[in-house]
């Protein structure tokens, strides 16, 4: 699935391109917190193993076998954060070394394969452990579910790609109906494996596999014929998420006010248009990163596109400042409702 | 673990491209992939001029072009993805050797086969002249993340141990009589995987333990810091420069 140059047209590509920049910023500092000072040995040898397994095949029937795309297993065995770091730094690895991928497309790949596959793994994952009792058999049952959904949601946001920057016109259904059905077929294996290998890993580590944390019990001492925790529980730090929210609103705003146009833009002009802003866009950017009045000063302009941006912008805004006041405003009145 | 450790794509050279410092390398083959993806596909002779940039290049770093095309095997996938386009894209049809083909399938696997080809070539061309530690250090003087820097140098060094890891797996299972030949022996294999999995996050244990105890406090130290004089910038930049001459001819004919 490894998408080579010139597929998707430019503007797409560097959306994607920023997306998956912010996503592998947010991921850093996830992975630091899921590995701490071990991050960069433990995410290396992470890779190195789904750079390994991705060439172990596994033969599905006479003749034909696939591999492991490794997205679901890595979330479910390291975490999202690392999980995500690892499959980009394979994609990154892969598209400048072996040049499997293209490097414009990086963008598109990793948005498409490192950051879909594992959020939507461990989203999954996660939702059903939390359904599910807690043992070592619904950890299997739910990393079979969340691998069976990880790759035709990779393949739904590929043809979404596709459907907004794709450079040439097959029909969106045609792609569509191609690439889930192909990709329902792969998931099937996907999850099969990725199940079964959790499995293995569990009977053995239990302790390394980092969507099963929850399941170990906790050492319990008999005290007076009662039975009490051996340590008290700490209190877990909360860390500061100014910076992921910052990310987060910059990723938005942009998508907002630039990716916006060139989805509403008609079809078939599409492609035209995206050429011909390929190049200005850059500008563009920089005039605006370096002051965020220069948006509104252009108000003046009788643009479609241009307006449409504008409006995506001041969405977020109202957005982001009405969710913070409410967001705010119930965390006041419980706080207030405790010290009462 | 001192020798050896070019990897397989590397092609050892003395020529003025070899000597290069690996970020400018790196920065002229994305701007080139950059320019050449940003040109229009109806501007044929275009993508011909950049294959002749490419050769050129090729010439100048001594890389015969038979290593180059048997690199370029690699997109074969999409090839074959590219030959299906003008069979089930829409639009206006034409009529050659007898199959309905559509004219606009037709552009867009030009599109794909020319400017994926270019990128590929583009790619090869990078990995045989840049070693791998190089293109690590290259990667850092971009400002890539030093973490992300790390995480990929720890990979590159350790990929090959893990593969060298699960061909032994392999090796072991099939002395055993063992032969993977359908979905029945799923269960073995990844058992296989899960072993690979706790034996590589375990080596990634001690190593951090050993980088630990050599006085590691969270960055690698960088001994061998390149810079780029203007020279060698230009002479790294011509071929993205050339490109996008090119390329504006190319939207302006």
């Amino acid at each position: 699935m490894h998408v080579p140059d010139g597929f998707i047209d430019a503007p797409v590509s560097a959306a994607t391109g920023l997306v998956a920049a912010g996503a592998i910023a947010v991921s850093l500092r996830g992975a630091r917190r899921e590995l701490d000072e071990r991050t960069a040995p433990l995410a290396g040898l992470v890779a190195a193993f789904i750079f390994a397994v991705q060439m172990l095949n596994f033969p599905v029937a006479a003749g034909t076998s696939g591999h492991l795309l490794g997205g679901a297993l890595a979330a479910i065995l390291v975490g999202p954060c690392t999980g995500v770091l690892c499959v980009s730094v394979v994609l990154l690895m892969q598209g400048i070394l072996f040049a499997d991928g293209g490097l414009t497309a990086l963008g598109v790949n990793i948005t498409d394969m490192a950051i879909t596959t594992t959020v939507v793994a461990y989203a999954v994952f996660r939702g059903l452990v939390k359904i599910l009792p807690r043992t070592r058999r619904s950890i299997t049952a739910a990393s079979f579910t969340a691998a069976l959904l990880s790759v035709p949601a990779a393949a739904l946001v590929f043809t979404l790609l596709y459907a907004l920057g794709g450079t040439t016109d097959v029909s969106i259904g045609k792609v569509a109906t191609a690439m889930i059905g192909v990709h329902v077929l792969i998931g099937v294996g996907e999850a099969a494996i990725t199940a079964l290998t959790v499995g293995a890993v569990i009977a053995v580590r239990p302790d390394l596999v980092y969507g099963a944390r929850g399941l170990e019990q906790r050492l319990k001492l008999r005290v007076n014929g009662e039975l009490v925790d051996a340590t008290p529980e700490l209190e877990p730090v909360r860390a500061s998420h100014r910076k992921v929210w910052i990310t987060g609103l910059v990723a938005s705003l942009l998508l907002a006010g630039f990716v916006s146009f060139y989805a509403s833009s008609n079809p078939d002009g599409l492609e035209k248009v995206a050429a011909d802003q390929g190049i200005d866009r850059a500008a563009k950017e920089h005039a605006s990163a370096d002051s965020p009045l220069a948006d509104y000063g252009v108000r003046d302009v009788e643009d479609a596109r241009l307006s449409g941006g504008l409006a995506g912008v001041i969405g977020v805004g109202v957005t982001v400042v009405a969710g913070t006041g409410v967001f705010w405003a119930v965390r006041r009145r419980r706080s207030t409702s405790q010290a009462a | 673990m001192g020798a050896g450790h070019a990897h397989r794509l590397y092609r050892h050279g003395h020529s003025r491209v070899h000597a290069l410092p690996p970020h400018t390398k790196l920065a002229a083959v994305f701007a080139f992939v950059v320019v050449v993806v940003s040109t229009p596909r109806e501007a044929m002779w275009a993508f011909g001029l950049y294959a002749v940039l490419l050769a050129c290049v090729a010439h100048a770093a001594r890389v015969p072009a038979g290593f180059l095309l048997r690199r370029l095997l690699i997109e074969v996938p999409f090839v074959a993805f590219a030959v299906l386009m003008p069979f089930v894209a829409e639009g206006e049809q034409v009529t050659f050797l007898g199959l309905e083909l559509s004219v606009n399938g037709l552009w867009g696997a030009w599109n794909v086969l020319a400017k994926g080809t270019l990128g590929v070539a583009a790619s090869v061309l990078l990995a045989a002249t840049t070693e791998l530690r190089e293109l690590l250090l290259g990667l850092q003087r971009l400002k890539l993340p030093p973490l992300l820097v790390q995480i990929a140098s720890f990979m590159i060094r350790y990929g090959d141990v893990i593969t060298d890891e699960m061909r032994r797996m392999r090796i072991a299972r099939e002395s055993r009589g063992f032969e993977a030949r359908g979905v029945r022996h799923w269960g073995v294999l990844s058992k296989s995987a899960g072993a690979l999995f706790i034996r590589s996050y375990e080596r990634g244990e001690r190593v951090h333990l050993a980088m630990v105890s050599r006085g590691y406090a969270g960055s690698m130290p960088v001994i061998d810091e390149v810079t780029a004089d203007r020279a060698q910038w230009s002479y790294a930049l011509a071929l993205p420069c050339a490109a996008l001459v090119v390329c504006l001819l190319g939207w302006t004919l």
